[in-house]
């Protein structure tokens, strides 16, 4: 989901090529990219954040009940967060 | 399968398990950027961002990380960030530290300290960019250089840097009949800082993010040049699962092939309690496709360099002392 | 106005840029501008000006750290020559492209080999293709006039490009001379405290040097030239206020005895004030020449260029490198192209002369000119000839 608009017209590309606004790549959806996602099970889940610290791409979010999980726009489904759970909390399943 | 088992218990009882939950939730390098799945480079370099705060500019030299976050016209930096060129990440936080040094003095901009922190990888740190990191860190700016090392010139697809370690299989010494791979040892490059006599080295790696991120914030304390080799997992080039990235991680230090150490000062200090007895770099080498073409004459060879190099990092953490110390005597 | 002093043209040039208070200078040595960045430390170190003087460890990293130290928002100056240019030449193309306002002194020396550290165009013309704004000095004078004007030229926002000011290595680096400085005050007058379009800070974070992929590389590249070709408009601007403050005044193509000449001879740099006395000696002898010194190279000046040759039948270029193998010297090559659809357009006979640091004298002039004027056939034979060299 690439949300991306380039210029209409070549005055319009910024001096620079500079990108003034910052963390603009969030517009990109890497979610489309994963073959297998990460389902927490929160009957097991100890809420130590060891999930969260491990997600190279920091989509795993702290939920209001203390419970995460992974924003599914940019989980690109490596794997790391299931690995790395100590009370074995989360599973890989297959997309689609 | 996780990293519980197998893992002797002095090393679970360093890690600090609810730590991440008080780590700043800010996310200074945001989703959206391009790295591959498992990519430990983009964890650390989030980590990092963690630990210095937005009060910093980031220096990128091009590699990995620059490519990934910043596709005009979108970016995944929230600090703010400048790309010049591969070989000159040092070269340009230098400008950028006096930049900012001179117009703080002359009050052209706000009165706060903003710490300058260059960034590159294995290749643009320790080949290409060399001659600059050594001039920046030799003329004394007050910035950190952070080496996010993933043994090889990942960006262009795998080929052997100096850092590659010994027997690895990259694209321009791949293994055959006439070649081993990989011939050389991996380049000390925190020695050569240390050789530089500048008041903080450091080695880090991704899979061990609390021990990285106070590395870099006791770096950024330093009103001086700072160093820090990050080894950053690379599932894709190292050939192994993505999903094992940060056991990797763990593994290498373990075995002894990455030990976490700092010097302060000149004095050697590891910063992870390291086990008793190494495990061997078998354990280490056998989940990695990059070294399946190793016979065991050359893994031996291998595990004795380990230990040589290991043996030598321990003689100089039992007997070196910081230069105060010595000044005293 | 102003102060009258004598004193070597690399010490007055740094003396001028000095005047102009840059934050950062970050510069390398190489012969034969080594002076400059000299005694630019020299005057830092005795608190005349401040400023960060990084003694970089090569040009590479000089011109980095001036880019740095811009992207940050410092008025930044470095200095090369030849083989340090083309050391920096990775970054040259760069600095244009991240509309970073960097002034640089080049003390003109041909590029090696055989290793040269005499004068000649060779480097600057190496490195015409890379966006930066490009003006040619003849004399002391002009070199401190170009110093001061390129830094409000670089960071005016209609521009927001590097500038280099082109001065012969020895030729004028070394030269003594007598020049007209400006005072202090009459600089704080004329060049404003450098204010960034875009810059480092975490008040206001941006990400600078992103990559361009195949869908916007053409765009930015087409953008890019624009700002180029726009900055003449800038460039005339500040050459007026310049007239108008200091009472000297500077055109994209000077003309000197053009009033009704059918030849004219074309140089650049050092070598035009030689070749005027050259055309001084001809008109005497009755002959309707006059010279066209080239000042400003980039932007090319094709309109100036086009007014100046009016009614001349005969073009003399001299150029002072060569472009190996190629259909002659470059600012020939140019001008052949800059004119080839002008109606009248007039012969041109391009000279290739004055190569790592050949003195050229006024009776050189003149027998190329004569050669010219007194040959057979009228439209030049050779693409370009070598002068001056023996065996030729």
């Amino acid at each position: 989901m690439a949300n991306k608009k380039w210029p209409e017209d070549w005055q319009d590309v910024t001096p620079g090529c500079i990108v003034f606004e910052p963390g603009s790549a969030s517009q990109y959806h890497t979610g489309s990219w994963r073959a297998q996602r990460p389902i927490w099970d929160n009957t097991k889940c100890i809420k130590c954040g060891v999930c969260y610290i491990y997600c190279p791409e920091g989509c795993i979010i702290e939920r209001e009940d203390g419970f995460f999980e992974a924003n599914l726009d940019y989980c690109k489904g490596c794997g790391i967060c299931a690995h790395e759970c100590w009370p074995l909390a989360i599973k890989m399943v297959e997309e689609g | 399968m996780n990293t519980l088992q197998g893992y002797p218990v002095g090393l679970i009882g360093n890690f600090d398990l609810y730590a991440p939950k008080l780590v700043d939730r800010e996310e200074y390098f945001t989703p959206g950027h391009r790295a591959c799945q498992g990519c430990g480079e983009a964890l650390a370099v989030r980590l990092m961002c963690k630990a210095l705060g937005k009060d910093t500019v980031i220096v990128n030299a091009t590699g990995c990380m620059e490519v990934i976050s910043s596709l005009y016209p979108t970016t995944a930096w929230k600090l703010p960030w400048i790309h010049v060129a591969f070989p000159n990440a040092a070269a340009v936080a230098s400008g950028v530290e006096a930049g900012l040094k001179a117009l703080r003095r002359k009050e052209r901009i706000p009165d706060r300290y903003v710490k300058t922190v260059a960034m590159g990888g294995d290749g643009g740190t320790m080949d290409i960019g060399i001659q600059a990191l050594s001039g920046a860190m030799e003329r004394g700016h007050d910035m950190i250089y952070v080496c996010f090392d993933n043994e090889a010139y990942m960006n262009t697809g795998i080929q052997r840097s100096s850092a590659t370690p010994f027997g690895a299989s990259t694209t321009t010494a791949p293994p055959g009949v006439a070649s081993m791979g990989n011939k050389t040892w991996k380049k000390n490059l925190p020695e050569i800082m240390v050789a530089h006599n500048i008041p903080y080295v450091a080695t880090a790696c991704n899979s061990y993010p609390l021990d990285f991120m106070n590395k870099v914030q006791k770096a950024r304390s330093i009103q001086g040049p700072a160093y820090i080799h990050c080894l950053s997992v690379c599932p894709t080039g190292w050939r192994s699962p993505s999903e094992a990235c940060i056991k990797m991680g763990r593994l290498a230090v373990e075995t002894g092939v990455f030990p976490l150490y700092e010097v302060e000062y000149g004095k050697y200090r590891m910063t992870v309690s390291m086990p008793e007895k190494l495990r061997p770099i078998q354990d280490y080498i056998k989940h990695q496709g990059r070294f399946r073409h190793l016979t065991p004459e050359q893994i031996k060879a291998s595990q004795d360099r380990t230990n040589l190099e290991y043996k030598k990092l321990l003689s100089k953490i039992e007997h070196s002392k910081s230069w105060s110390e010595m000044s005293a005597e | 106005m102003g102060e009258r002093k004598g004193m070597e043209i690399a010490l007055a040039a740094a003396e001028a840029v000095a005047l102009c208070k840059p934050d950062v200078v970050a510069a390398y040595p190489i012969t034969p501008n080594t002076h400059i960045p000299e005694h630019l430390s020299d005057i830092v170190a005795e608190g005349r000006l401040d400023a960060e003087f990084i003694c970089v460890e090569s040009e590479h990293s000089a011109l980095s750290a001036c880019m740095g130290a811009s992207g940050a928002g410092a008025r930044v100056f470095t200095a090369t020559s030849s083989q340090g240019l083309l050391y920096m030449a990775e970054v040259m193309s760069i600095a244009s492209s991240m509309r970073l306002p960097i002034v640089m002194a080049l003390g003109n020396r041909s590029l090696s080999g055989p290793l040269s550290i005499w004068n000649d165009h060779s480097d600057i013309m190496s490195q015409r293709d890379t966006g930066w704004l490009s003006l040619f000095a003849a004399n002391g004078q002009e070199v401190i006039d170009m110093m001061i004007q390129s830094f409000k030229i670089a960071e005016d926002r209609n521009v927001m490009l590097p500038i280099n000011i082109n001065l012969d290595g020895f030729q004028l680096t070394h030269v003594v001379e007598v020049m007209d400085f400006p005072l202090q005050e009459e600089v704080d007058a004329f060049l404003p405290v450098y204010k960034p379009y875009a810059s480092l800070h975490p008040d206001h974070p941006c990400s600078m040097g992103t990559l361009g992929l195949p869908e916007i590389y053409a765009e930015a590249t087409r953008a890019r030239e624009a700002a180029v070709v726009d900055s003449k408009g800038t460039i005339l601007k500040v050459w007026d206020e310049w007239d108008k403050r200091f009472g000297r005044r500077y055109e994209p193509v000077q003309s000197y005895k053009m009033k009704g000449a059918e030849i004219a001879m074309l140089t650049m740099g050092s070598m035009s004030d030689t070749a005027e006395e050259a055309i001084d000696a001809l008109r005497e002898k009755g002959v309707p020449i006059g010279l066209l010194k080239l000042v400003l190279w980039r932007p090319f000046p094709y309109e100036e260029l086009k007014k100046a040759v009016k009614g001349v039948k005969s073009l003399i270029v001299m150029d002072r490198c060569v472009s190996f193998g190629g259909p002659g010297g470059p600012v020939a090559s140019e001008i052949r192209s800059a004119l080839y659809n002008e109606p009248g357009c007039p012969d041109i006979t391009n000279y290739i002369f004055g190569l790592g640091g050949r003195d050229v004298a006024v009776e050189d002039f003149i027998k190329m000119i004569d050669k010219v004027r007194l040959a057979d056939k009228k439209r030049p034979k050779e693409h370009y000839e070598f002068y001056g060299v023996r065996g030729e």
